[in-house]
């Protein structure tokens, strides 16, 4: 059973095309995709990230259960701030990666990967282990609403009384957007740009539809458009940001995929940390990096990596990158395979095309 | 609705063939182009290569997807559409016209019967939407 969120016949209206993506039918154009990405990168664009999971753990031992789950150190969070981080395996891969917030010390919540909802919550469940605490998916709850770009903050302000420049960047507020009491307005995003996320509550079934036309009203004029999963996919690929089920995944780990710096081995036990000690001591074997091809074919999720006539590995992310007017992607090398600059081949059906490696974030927005 | 020509015919694959005398234009259509977005390569044949009805003569690629071309008549390829190397956006902008892919010497230029006319094919898509 294919889900649809709350905003699903605001983009029927807007006449957006639709695809299946972590069991959700989701917009993946409405005008254009190119058109879309660079608004993000210009002006602002708004995405309906509704299909995202939305989990809350509450009770006395919280901020116990979140530490035993994830790799990063979420004792460091304050109040009202975000942190990006991983559900871990035993052996240091990822049951999930996800932005953790801290409302309180007990009570926090989780955005998870759509089509890993169900899979996070029994994991962290089953991890409870006598802790103290309610597991709640309230995904349902809220509808959830990403304005991204450098426009993106004065339109929201013109929304709410909350003062937007007082939330830095990955800390949240709570409070009126448009008229609807308790938003949540998280300054996070997935594109490489300043923006925010709001979590729209569904404590009236018009909320989002309300939030949605008005944004769109109050952004319009300067060039805000409607984008859908296909901008989103380049945008977050630009800004090097991992996709669950192409870069990472259970086969995976923390480390191998580049994220050392969510993994905190200082912060005492939790999930994978053994396996992971032991992986940073002894060296990795293989990395995840960044390319381009040199060529004007994209080369896409999925063909096979060659270094000589050797196919050693796959494309886990690949497409035309709409702003930097290349094709890009992302691939794990054996570690001696890693330094920029280094030479490989990628098949692209029945020939193979020269591609090297090259230095991410592909694209860095300036501050 | 998507612009159907009258002067074209039309595959199931949503490409179109334009006949002029023994020579066909060959492109993909309106449908087609909106369907897949933003167009960002093509990949198309060599002057000279044969191909036969329902053959796979290329590759369009959407920021998206990539989709196969078919070929609509059997013929041998006389010319390419060099500007989409350049410009693979006019397929988007222009599907009929700029965007045109290859012209064929066809084979039989009367062999047409397994191709849509443009009232068909618009009864095609209509029953393709509904899916």
């Amino acid at each position: 059973m294919v889900e649809r969120t709350p905003l699903y016949q605001v983009h029927c209206a807007l006449g957006a095309r639709f695809i299946q993506f972590g069991g959700w039918e989701m917009p993946v154009h409405y005008t254009g995709a190119i058109a879309e990405h660079l608004a993000v990168r210009e002006v602002a664009g708004m995405f309906d990230v509704s299909h995202m999971g939305r989990l809350e753990i509450r009770g006395p031992d919280a901020l116990a259960l979140v530490q035993y789950v994830t790799c990063n150190d979420a004792a460091r969070l304050r109040d009202n701030q975000v942190q990006y981080s991983a559900l871990t395996t035993p052996q240091g891969t990822f049951v999930d990666d996800l932005t953790v917030y801290r409302f309180s010390h007990d009570h926090f919540f989780l955005c998870v990967n759509a089509a890993n909802r169900e899979k996070d919550y029994r994991w962290i469940f089953d991890h409870i282990q006598g802790r103290d605490v309610t597991l709640y998916d309230v995904t349902r709850r809220y509808a959830q609403i990403a304005v991204q770009g450098p426009a993106a903050e004065d339109i929201v302000q013109g929304l709410t009384d909350v003062a937007l420049d007082h939330i830095r960047t990955y800390w949240f507020d709570v409070g009126e957007v448009a008229g609807v009491p308790h938003t949540i307005i998280s300054r996070t995003g997935y594109t490489g740009e300043d923006g925010f996320e709001l979590y729209v509550p569904m404590d009236r079934q018009m909320n989002a539809e309300w939030v949605w036309d008005r944004l769109l009203e109050a952004g319009k004029p300067v060039g805000l458009k409607p984008c859908g999963l296909a901008a989103r996919n380049t945008l977050r690929l630009e800004a090097r940001m991992m996709l669950y089920g192409n870069d990472i995944d259970e086969s995976t780990t923390v480390l191998e995929a580049g994220l050392t710096w969510i993994v905190k081995f200082d912060k005492g036990e939790f999930i994978g940390r053994e396996a992971l000690l032991r992986q940073k001591q002894q060296g990795l074997h293989r990395r995840l990096v960044g390319f381009e091809v040199l060529d004007r074919v994209p080369a896409r999720d999925g063909y096979p990596v060659l270094i000589g006539d050797e196919e050693v590995s796959r494309v886990t992310s690949g497409s035309y990158a709409p702003f930097l007017k290349k094709n890009i992607g992302l691939t794990y090398l054996p570690i001696e395979y890693t330094s920029v600059g280094t030479p490989f081949k990628i098949r692209v059906r029945q020939r193979t095309v020269d591609a090297q490696v090259v230095p991410t974030p592909f694209y860095k927005r300036k501050k | 609705m998507p612009e159907i020509p009258e002067d074209c015919l039309y595959t199931r694959e949503h490409e179109w063939i334009r006949i002029e005398d023994a020579t066909g234009v060959v492109g993909i259509t309106d449908y087609a182009q909106e369907s897949l977005g933003d167009v960002v390569y093509v990949e198309l044949p060599n002057v000279g290569d044969r191909f036969d009805a329902g053959e796979v003569f290329g590759n369009v690629e959407s920021v998206k997807a990539v989709s196969e071309l078919y070929m609509p008549m059997a013929g041998e390829v006389i010319e390419v559409n060099e500007g989409l190397g350049e410009s693979p956006e006019l397929i988007n902008q222009d599907p009929y016209g700029e965007g045109w892919m290859i012209k064929v010497a066809l084979a039989d230029p009367e062999e047409t019967s397994h191709l849509l006319s443009p009232a068909e094919y618009a009864d095609f898509i209509e029953e393709e939407a509904e899916g």
